[in-house]
């Protein structure tokens, strides 16, 4: 973990309700996509946890949905504000596991830790298949920049209007087969996706936190290797240790 | 030249700062981002007989002065915490810690206080009847002078140690338990632990916290804290750790004026993964800027 100071670059809607915001500073002490920072606010109390969507040497990507008070303050930040950021948290994805053909499964803005991952498979020379789910047409953003990178992209639309029509388990019926799943969305899509995932798999999920680096034990989950912090031990979790 | 200690229950401490238990794990998530022996000292996760999971979650939420908990007291048992946690600290904490200890029974806060009693690393016992988040012990031991007075007693025959009682707000009268526990034989008291609430999440029409109830902590509590603590001054002779809502080396001043011999720092190490670190480091300028040579002489200052 690492404290620094980060200049928003860029903040804008990518889809409804959810924006994209480049932050630039020191990017070094996030080694795993799949991990979080933890963003603080003027007049909220708590940091805000946000997963990292794509980073390089001197800059991080987010996405963000407006969901509360304090996704909605962050709409109106403009280029050029200071954050004080908490980076590197969390474990993140075990890319040393994918296999030849790693599936990638992401639900609302669990599509966000989707990019990063993929980048690296595809640059690890691997073939990617990405299910991405959204409540509605309007909601689909990302799945043409992971287009971009090489990824096979199946979009999954609840109302059926882009893609495949239904859930992230409908659009995983369309592909064959894959060595190893990472996923990252709600945890009833986790849960649907686990009921459906044919090998073993990587599943990042969301806790209400108070810290976010392990110190107050607000976000702890039982598995079967006893009990872990979403935060620190986690977010992610192999499929193996999962109780649900 | 400032001069920063404070003698607390017999052992001196470089500086009154002392993480909350409960805010700073066991030390080694901070230990990796600064070197913890700048500390006072600071006050393990509370810690009870057998391990205990804790409550479901959610278990945080937020307010804009603070955020409330319910964690309800997850830590691995006593046993564990002296077979694995303290051996771990020992490698980065070379002070004497604070003994968080909590129990359900009478029983419980006997048998861990024993066992602790025998660690060497642990300076002092904070004795936790205090927590909201439990049901069937932690705060119902708190909010009554006599069963206070009952685990000050019984916890004082077991250990050699100085024994802190950590103290709730969540009372009619803190100082009548405060009496009791001094009366009991405590060597200090601790306060405030938090203080219970609730939010209600307008969407799910229901409250946030799974537990539905959690301790305040935060900013909030401070005014709080310094009123409880300059009341309890007036009415016990034994030493206050005070805490409640500090997250700046002025409010340690504040709290010691009140009465407070060393501080806690609590919800701040969440938000502010340097906090501890910045209050001690920023200290000797606040009492530049006050006046104060020595910080143990303006304990109940403002009395």
């Amino acid at each position: 973990m690492q404290q620094g100071i980060f200049t928003i670059v860029s903040n804008r809607p990518v889809s409804g309700a959810t924006y994209e915001m480049v932050l630039q500073g020191d990017t070094s002490a996030i080694t795993a996509p799949g991990q979080f920072i933890n963003i603080k606010l003027d007049g909220f109390y708590l940091r805000r946890p946000i997963s990292v969507c794509d980073r390089n040497d001197s800059t991080v990507t987010i996405l963000y949905k407006a969901l509360g008070k304090g996704t909605e303050a962050m709409t109106a930040f403009a280029p050029g504000k200071e954050l004080d950021i908490l980076t590197g948290l969390g474990n993140g994805f075990d890319v040393s596991k994918s296999g030849e053909k790693p599936l990638l499964v992401g639900g609302g803005v669990g599509v966000a830790p989707m990019y990063l991952l993929a980048k690296e498979l595809i640059a690890a020379g691997k073939s990617v298949t990405a299910v991405l789910g959204y409540n509605n047409g309007g909601d689909v953003f990302y799945a043409e920049k992971l287009e971009e990178l090489g990824v096979r992209t199946i979009v999954c639309t609840a109302d059926g209007s882009i893609g495949v029509p239904g859930f992230v388990t409908d659009g995983m019926k369309e592909v064959e087969d894959y060595t190893y799943l990472y996923t990252c969305g709600p945890e009833p899509m986790l849960k649907a996706v686990y009921d459906a995932c044919k090998t073993s798999g990587d599943f990042s999920f969301e806790e209400r936190m108070g810290c976010g680096f392990g110190a107050c034990m607000g976000c702890t989950c039982e598995t079967k290797y006893g009990n872990k912090r979403i935060c620190r031990d986690g977010p992610v979790l192999v499929k193996e240790e999962i109780v649900w | 030249m400032v001069n920063t200690k404070v003698t607390l229950c017999g052992l001196e401490l470089d500086n009154p700062v002392i993480p909350a238990s409960g805010t700073f794990g066991f030390g080694y998530e901070f230990a990796e981002l600064y070197d913890i022996n700048c500390l006072g000292t600071f006050s393990f996760k509370g810690t009870t007989a057998e391990p205990r999971f804790g409550n479901p979650t959610p278990r945080i939420a937020e307010f804009s002065g603070g955020l409330l908990n319910a964690v309800g007291l997850q830590n691995p048992g006593v046993d564990a915490v002296i077979a694995e946690e303290l051996p771990k600290l020992a490698k980065c904490f070379h002070k004497p810690v604070m003994a968080n200890i909590s129990g359900f029974s009478l029983e419980e806060y006997v048998s861990v206080a024993e066992k602790l009693n025998a660690c060497e690393q642990v300076g002092w016992l904070e004795v936790n009847i205090s927590c909201p988040n439990v049901h069937g012990g932690g705060m119902s031991f708190g909010t009554d002078p006599a069963a206070a007075a009952m685990v000050t007693k019984a916890v004082k025959a077991v250990t050699t140690k100085p024994v802190i009682v950590k103290l709730s707000p969540n009372v009619t009268d803190i100082v009548a338990i405060a009496k009791a526990c001094e009366d009991a034989g405590a060597d200090a008291v601790s306060l405030i632990n938090t203080v219970m609430g609730m939010r209600i999440d307008l969407k799910k029409k229901k409250p946030i916290i799974a537990n539905r109830t959690g301790g305040m902590s935060g900013p909030a509590l401070l005014p709080l804290a310094v009123r409880m603590v300059y009341q309890v001054y007036d009415a016990v002779k034994i030493p206050i750790v005070g805490l409640g809502g500090v997250s700046t080396a002025e409010d340690v001043v504040e709290l010691m004026l009140a009465g407070a011999t060393a501080v806690e720092v609590g919800a701040a190490n969440l938000v502010e993964p340097y906090a501890c670190r910045n209050i001690v480091e920023d200290l000797p300028r606040v009492m530049e800027k006050y006046g104060i040579k020595n910080l143990s002489d303006i304990i109940g200052g403002a009395h």
